[in-house]
Order: structure tokens, then C-alpha cells, then sequence
């Protein structure tokens, strides 16, 4: 429900639920992932129902990613690195 | 222990935290500014270095303003002040020992300072209805921030709804960059504009803030996204991610639209995370039913050499902003002996000038948008209010029959507020259940004690504190 720009240089790969994706540096989790076309980034924790970025801005917590093994990273807040592995949090309960 | 010491540690580098570092810095204070995101520029001036670096043609359609604060983010730069970007505070002592992480889960790192400024701005105030938690619903500031930061644009059927300046702004910025918007939905109420006229000529005195307001509406109106006026009531529906929306105006029969995105907008509240886990005082502000840090006019808070500057006290807009945050450092600068009172009164004259002319259209603004009484308070019992732990507003009321009748009362019987956002989703709302529930004011009521840490810390960051 996002559109990248054209003509951007996607510079980094990163792997997200095992595919690998080039996307643009400086830009985060968040935004690469959109921009890929996956809005849906978690399950919520009480109900399990899909949920997905909201504020963009560190706010919500609803954003939260398994990021190279660290469960509950505010995607909306950091940065895309060369490598990157990025995991859904899809059980129900799975809090750190 | 010797901890790094800092005459003034500034949180937050947007418009006001980078003009209080600059202003600090000419007076030779030893300044270290802490941020959260990754860049300067804070929310409003988001990814303002790269923009005008990469996206120049991007840069110049965003206006005069961004190139003020590109000058400031330059100066800022060359300022001398220590800036670590993407560091989060967790906890503030009461002896202003600070205690800040950062977002690549390394060890946490203290340090003190003799004077802190807290700029940490403005948030999205949340306000909950039936399916806002499907993937597709966004702030509109966050479809904002994805176009500043990423350039990604908004496709598909696209819904806003709201009301205020800022849902204006951002739905003219997507129409100038080729977005088509299906449906402009606005909640203010239809007796909003009779009740601000008396504000009318004092506003004009920011006539440019008018202009540019009738400008913006003038081209959602003719841009040939659907109107409608005076929405009541919301709902967002579909299966894993959002489909359509319905919604109604006053007691017509509901309509729908179907919907890709839904951008949210109901104006912006103080962040007041910090300065309510330090126990500053705050006040609530009836208009804009929020509560706000009790400041002066240099931004002290009820907490020695603990001040607050731009829209983490009162939501101002950018070009305060930056007023506050050379305020705040010139009375910094008196306290801790660089310039005397003489001295801090004659540069804060021309400042002050302009504040007074930059907030004549406030008063205005702040009767024009009223959040109004259906937006607070959900109609709906089965909405969920806090998004963490999923309550709703039937357990909320349920928990105040029982007896609960402030926030700090209702959180351990339903778990609201309990969740990693730490109520910053949900505290408004609750405050407000609470007082429609009890028929009281939410000054009556009061917010949720915020405790440390405010930013959720793993164990193993936090081994190696001092």
C-alpha cells in the first residue's frame, strides 16, 4: 500500500522471513519494509490479530521485530544494515 | 564513579532542541544533546540534511520553512555540541543523572548534567474506534514521516480523517507529490468556526498562517477527493489488514468506502513521558484537552534547572520552537554564570517580540480544532483503548463502578498503560473514560504515575550501569 520511489539506489540487502531484499540506505526497518510491500509485521500479544507500524515515530511499539535474534526492536526506529535478518513476532505472548 | 558531566544535556534534536544547543553553545556552555532518531530535525523536520542532499527538487517543494531549518540543522552542526543521535532515554534522577540506551542494544550509559532541557515535542493525540489496530490504519504523520525518510508514497484507495492544520498540510503535501486521495473525511464540528471567531482578529496578526490555511483548503476542496463534513463516528474493517471503512455523520445512516489506507489525524499533544517521570507539575489544558508541564516563561519546570522548550510544553508549532529553545539557553546560560540578568533580558527582548507575534493565531487554532466529545470517549464499548493489552473501554467503565476512579487505580485491575508503549497510546483516552464515567473533569481524574524505566530495557543492557 506504499510506493517506492523510482530511480533510488538499493544499496543494502537484508532477509526478511528468510527472502532477501535490496532496499535504500538510510531509511528504517520499517519504512524498507513497507516499501516492499509488507504492512502486516506482527501478531498482537493478547488476541493474535495482525498488527503493523502505526506512528512511525517510536510512539506505539507496535512495529516490534526479531532483529538479528533480538526479539521487540522498534523497527520504526532503526536504521536498515548491510545483512540484516529480520524476523515477525507471530506467537501469541512472545514478550521479552 | 565519575560519571561525564555536561553543563546542559538537551533531549531531542528537532527545531527546539537544536536552536537551544546553538544559543547554549555561543554562550560556552559544555552541551551534549541527546536524540532518539536517527537524524536531526525532529518529527517536523524529519530527514531534513538528507532530503536537501538527495531529493533537492523534493527539498524546495516543502517550502521557505525547511530552509530555515536546514540553516539551524548547519549551525547546529557546527555548533561544538556533542550530538548522539539514536539514544533513548530510560530514567532522569532527581540529581539529573541521565540514563540513556541505544537502538543497537548495547549497555546503557549514564552521565549528569548541571541544567537539562527536555525538547522531546509533540505526539499524535490517539484517538481509538473499532478496527484501528488493522494494519492499513496509520497516523498521518506517519505516512508523512515514510515520505520524508524513504520517499514511499500512499497507493491505492486513501482515506483521511480528522481534522486540524496538520491533516491539511499532510494531505496537500501527498496531492502536490501525485497522490490521488479518495475520501477527505473531517470530524470538526460544525460550530467550531463560530465559536473561534472571537479569536479571529488577534489571529490575523499571523496573517500568513491564515493564508496559507485558506490556500490548503482551497486545494483538498478542488483536488476531487470526496468531502465530508462533520464525521461523528468511525470504523475500520477487514480481514488481516484494512478493506473498508464506515463511517457517520451525526445521525445519518453509516456509509462505507472501501480502503486501503487510513490516515488518522486528531492534532498533536505534548510528549510528557520524561518531565512526568522526573514529578514535574503539569496542568491540564481544557482546550486542547491535554496536560501540558507548568512552565515559565524561560520553560522551568516546578523542578529545579529542569526546563521544557517547543511542543513537549504546549503544542506551538516549529517557529516557537525554536524561540523556546533559545530561551531556555539563555537561562541557562544566567544560571550557571556566563551572562547576567542584564544581559539574559536584553537578548531574550527580540525573542520574546517574536514569540508574541508568532502565538497571536493559538487561540484561534485551539478553538478551531476542538477535539470533541465522540473522538475522546469511544461510543462503542468493544473498542479497544490500549492497543498493548488490548482493553477496552466496557472494561475500563466496569473497573470505575468498581471503585477505581483514577488511572493508577484502573491500570492493575484491567492492565492498561501495562504494555511496552507504557500508556503513551492510551493515557489520554483513559483520563477520559475516567472523567465521562464519573461525570468529572480529567483534571479531576489525572494522568498515570510514569515510572523508570520509560523506555523498555533489557537486563542485559543494563549490566555495566554504575
Amino acid at each position: 500500500m506504499f510506493q517506492s520511489p523510482p530511480n533510488v539506489a538499493k544499496t543494502i540487502q537484508i532477509t526478511f522471513e528468510e527472502k532477501t531484499y535490496q532496499v535504500a540506505p538510510a531509511q528504517t526497518v520499517a519504512a524498507a519494509l513497507m516499501g516492499e510491500g509488507h504492512l502486516m509485521l506482527r501478531k498482537s500479544l493478547v488476541s493474535g490479530e495482525t498488527r503493523a507500524a502505526f506512528c512511525m515515530m517510536g510512539i506505539c511499539f507496535d512495529c516490534l521485530l526479531e532483529i538479528d535474534g533480538q526479539p521487540n526492536q522498534q523497527s520504526c526506529m532503526i536504521q536498515v544494515r548491510e545483512g540484516m535478518n529480520i524476523q515477525r513476532q507471530l506467537k501469541k505472548g512472545e514478550c521479552a | 564513579m565519575s560519571l561525564p558531566q555536561y553543563d546542559y544535556v538537551i533531549i531531542g534534536a528537532g527545531p527546539a532542541g537544536m536552536a537551544a544547543a546553538v544559543e547554549a553553545r555561543q554562550h560556552g556552555l559544555n552541551v551534549l544533546v541527546l536524540d532518539e532518531q536517527p537524524a536531526v530535525g525532529g518529527q517536523i523536520y524529519r530527514n531534513i540534511e538528507d532530503l536537501e542532499e538527495q531529493r533537492p527538487d523534493e527539498f524546495q517543494k516543502l517550502g521557505a520553512d525547511y530552509q530555515e531549518a536546514f540553516e539551524l540543522a548547519q549551525r547546529f552542526r557546527a555548533s561544538g555540541a556533542e550530538y548522539r543521535p539514536g539514544r533513548s532515554i530510560w530514567q532522569i534522577d532527581p540529581d539529573l543523572t541521565l540514563y540513556h540506551i541505544g537502538q543497537d542494544g548495547g549497555p546503557s550509559e549514564t552521565c549528569h548534567a548541571q541544567r537539562i532541557l527536555i525538547a522531546t515535542g509533540a505526539m499524535e493525540r490517539p484517538m481509538p474506534f473499532p478496527g484501528w489496530t488493522l494494519p492499513g490504519v496509520l497516523a498521518c504523520t506517519a505516512a508523512d514521516v515514510l515520505y520524508k525518510s524513504s520517499g514511499l508514497l500512499p497507493r491505492g484507495e486513501i482515506v483521511l480523517l480528522g481534522s486540524g492544520p496538520l491533516l491539511l498540510l499532510i494531505a496537500c503535501r501527498l496531492l502536490d507529490a501525485g497522490v490521488k486521495i479518495a475520501a477527505y473525511l473531517d470530524t470538526n464540528p460544525h460550530l467550531a468556526p463560530f465559536q473561534a471567531l472571537p479569536y479571529l482578529p488577534k489571529a490575523l496578526r499571523g496573517h500568513e498562517y491564515l493564508r496559507k490555511g485558506i490556500a490548503m483548503l482551497w486545494q483538498m476542496f478542488t483536488s476531487g477527493a470526496k468531502v465530508h463534513l462533520g464525521v461523528t463516528g468511525l470504523e475500520a474493517d477487514g480481514e488481516g489488514h484494512l478493506q473498508k471503512v464506515r463511517f457517520q455523520q451525526g445521525s445519518a445512516p453509516w456509509k462505507e468506502l472501501p480502503a486501503d489506507l487510513l490516515l488518522l489525524h486528531h492534532g498533536v499533544v505534548p510528549n510528557i513521558q520524561i518531565t512526568r517521570q522526573l514529578g514535574c507539575e503539569h496542568t491540564w489544558y481544557e482546550k486542547q484537552r491535554y496536560w501540558e508541564p507548568v512552565l515559565d516563561q524561560w520553560g522551568n519546570t516546578s523542578i529545579e534547572n529542569v526546563a521544557v522548550a517547543g511542543d513537549s510544553g504546549r503544542v506551538c508549532g516549529s517557529a516557537n520552537s525554536v524561540l523556546t529553545g533559545r530561551l531556555a539557553a539563555l537561562e541557562t546560560a544566567r544560571a550557571l554564570g556566563k551572562i547576567d540578568l542584564a544581559q539574559q533580558t536584553a537578548l531574550a527582548a527580540p525573542l520574546l517580540k517574536k514569540q508574541d507575534q508568532e502565538l497571536a493565531i493559538r487561540p484561534f487554532l485551539d478553538t478551531l480544532f476542538p477535539p470533541r466529545h465522540p473522538w475522546l470517549v469511544p461510543k462503542n464499548e468493544e473498542t479497544l483503548v490500549c492497543r498493548c493489552e488490548e482493553v477496552r473501554v466496557r472494561e475500563i467503565r466496569d473497573a470505575v463502578r468498581l471503585g477505581a476512579l483514577s488511572p493508577d487505580r484502573v491500570k492493575p485491575m484491567v492492565r492498561c498503560g501495562m504494555g511496552p508503549c507504557q500508556a503513551r497510546m492510551c493515557g489520554l483516552t483513559v483520563s477520559e473514560i475516567i472523567a465521562d464515567e464519573r461525570q468529572v473533569s480529567p483534571a479531576d481524574v489525572g494522568y498515570f504515575r510514569v515510572r523508570s524505566p520509560i523506555k523498555p530495557v533489557t537486563l542485559g543492557q543494563l549490566t555495566g550501569v554504575e
